[in-house]
């Protein structure tokens, strides 16, 4: 099968869309299909073989913060010249509510088209004033897919119509199989992401900190993620702030090293998570997982089997559960177990098995994907005979 | 002088609605077409299950009691005509599920000869089916939100297609074919 894949975010700035995209073509490269990924990109980034450049993103100010966005005819020109080279059988087009690469895509192609969408939407002002114009783009779309029940959700209250959930994929044997690494080993509680970034979670895990120190004082926090660690810190007593270790950015490697090494994993979010792939790496690598109890993370978790749950942004609930887990490593070889079983449903294999599906489900009788040649006037008053794209022609009715 | 301004206001804006109208047209031609495909792959979906229940059926694998219920679900699901369909698709939707119930059943299926590619290919049938039924009834919903509209009735820009229906069906898979944990799937 020949499919086309559009990343609506630079392909050189790190982001869950973008590593989901990039997995997802090397698994579908794997299987024996052919496949193009247009994105975004610098023209001195070093891009995979099968990623192709749609030009360089444009810093914009949108819905609040800056956003890297492609937009313009020297962008529409280039992305008509991939669809048409790409001759491709199925187009795969992520986020396509948001402005950028993939409305546009939508926009200037025709054929099956299955779109992801991977946030959950918020009720924007711009997309009640845009959408009859959005509509026409979206209703072009044969299949939705929402990477959790949350998501689709979400997804039907503000746009209407249905999607399949399909969640994200992970690559269970990379963490299952990571060497542990002694000095990460011990009574360690794990937190991965942006210090910084108050949505993570990381106050919230450091507000609970003293009380679980108390209680096991040999417990150590090691925390991966950029930002300012002397911030991160500010509010904890002394003797409390020898027990956290900051790592910086880490390694995919040593992510997997890391997520095989402690003793408890602690996702404290307190919003804005759609799916929460961090927890599924975390299962897949055998860890405990103690999350707070966001829709995603409770689904991703399957309420609370697969994982413990504590109260959002309640660090005294998070201190006691955590206090709990540490000091019962019956409750935590049960975890492991039964988080390890029900991560298969998240491996690459599944994942991508389901989302092959969906690809010959709209394939089945329908031509391939062709650029969008929208008549002249002349044809739309009827002076002239409309063109018919090849291979439109014999479109079952 | 005036009169000429307002005749030619008028020529301009009967020209906008012209090309507004058709260009709805030709989205709701578009949206059709749609529903046409998805229809269609509904139906290669159905039949695909079908087959694999009726194949499961005669393969000598379940008892006999099961194999004549599951031959004449099967067989009902792809003979009923437009009517009919959709209660003899949710029967053998039934039918499969209560075969399936019995404990040991999908492990005795996968241990005769060729059991194991007929539950892969059925997994896969029953996974589908309500893939593309969602498929299917998302373009039923979406084109009939536009043929509601007032401008699409008043201009009649339908034409003759006739008003989509969806398809309504029991869908539900077997638990064991539907696990996702190892199980059944491929």
């Amino acid at each position: 099968m020949r499919i086309g894949i559009v990343c609506p975010y630079s392909w050189d700035v790190p982001g869950g869309v973008q590593l989901h995209i990039r997995d997802l073509a090397e698994h579908l490269l794997r299987e024996g299909h052919e496949v193009s990924v247009l994105a975004p990109a610098d023209d001195d980034t070093p891009l995979p073989p099968y990623a192709v450049s749609a030009g360089r993103a444009v810093a914009v100010p949108y819905n609040g913060s800056v956003a890297r966005l492609n937009f313009g005819f020297l962008t529409a020109a280039r992305v008509r010249r991939w669809v048409h080279d790409g001759d491709f059988d199925v187009l795969h087009i992520h986020e396509p509510a948001t402005p950028s690469l993939s409305v546009l895509t939508c926009w200037l192609a025709q054929g099956p088209m299955v779109a992801t969408f991977h946030t959950s939407i918020p009720r924007s002002r711009w997309l009640v004033a845009l959408y009859p114009m959005l509509q026409s783009a979206l209703e072009k779309i044969s299949a939705r897919i929402a990477v959790s029940e949350y998501a689709r959700r979400t997804f039907v209250e503000h746009l209407g119509g249905d999607a399949v959930v399909i969640p994200n994929g992970v690559d269970v044997g990379f963490f299952a199989d990571a060497e542990p690494r002694p000095e990460w080993q011990g009574g360690t509680i794990g937190f991965l992401g942006r210090i910084d970034e108050p949505r993570k979670g990381l106050p919230v895990l450091m507000k609970a900190l003293p009380r679980i120190v108390a209680a096991h004082p040999d417990t150590r926090l090691l925390v991966a993620g950029r930002g300012d660690e002397e911030e991160a810190v500010a509010g904890l007593p002394e003797d409390v702030r020898d027990r956290v270790e900051f790592l910086g950015m880490v390694s995919d490697e040593d992510k997997a090293r890391l997520l095989r090494s402690v003793d408890l994993y602690v996702a404290p979010n307190t919003g804005g998570e759609s799916f929460g792939i961090i927890l599924v790496e975390a299962l897949s690598a055998g860890a405990p997982v103690l999350a707070s109890d966001l829709d995603a993370f409770a689904q991703v978790l399957d309420g609370g089997e697969a994982g413990q749950l504590f109260a959002n942004e309640d660090p005294d609930a998070l201190a006691t559960a955590a206090i709990k887990l540490l000091g019962d490593p019956e409750r935590r070889a049960e975890l492991r177990e039964r988080g390890r079983r029900h991560v298969r449903r998240f491996d690459w294999s599944t994942v991508g098995a389901d989302i092959l599906s969906v690809y010959e489900t709209v394939t089945d009788g329908a031509a391939s994907v062709a650029p969008d040649e929208r008549p002249g006037w002349r044809a739309r008053l009827g002076l002239a005979a409309r063109d018919v794209p090849a291979g439109k022609e014999d479109r079952p009715s | 002088m005036t009169s000429l301004l307002w005749l030619l206001w008028v020529a301009v804006a009967l020209l906008l609605a012209a090309v507004y109208l058709s260009w709805t047209a030709g989205r709701l031609d578009r949206m059709h077409s749609r529903i046409d495909a998805a229809r269609a792959a509904l139906d290669a979906q159905l039949l695909r299950r079908a087959s694999v229940a009726q194949e499961l059926a005669t393969a000598d694998i379940l008892d006999p009691a099961a194999s004549m219920v599951l031959y004449q679900a099967a067989h009902h699901a792809r003979q009923a005509d437009e009517e009919a369909r959709e209660v003899a698709e949710s029967e053998l939707s039934q039918t499969l599920r209560a075969v399936f119930a019995e404990p040991g059943q999908l492990e005795a299926v996968r241990e005769a000869p060729g059991g194991t590619e007929v539950v892969t290919e059925l997994a896969a049938a029953v996974r589908r089916v309500p893939m593309a039924r969602r498929f299917h009834n998302d373009s039923v919903r979406s084109t009939r939100a536009l043929r509601r509209h007032r401008k699409v009735r008043l201009f009649r820009l339908a034409g003759h297609a006739p008003w989509p229906l969806a398809f309504e069906m029991d869908d539900e898979p077997p638990p064991v074919l539907a696990d996702r944990t190892g199980g059944a799937a491929p």
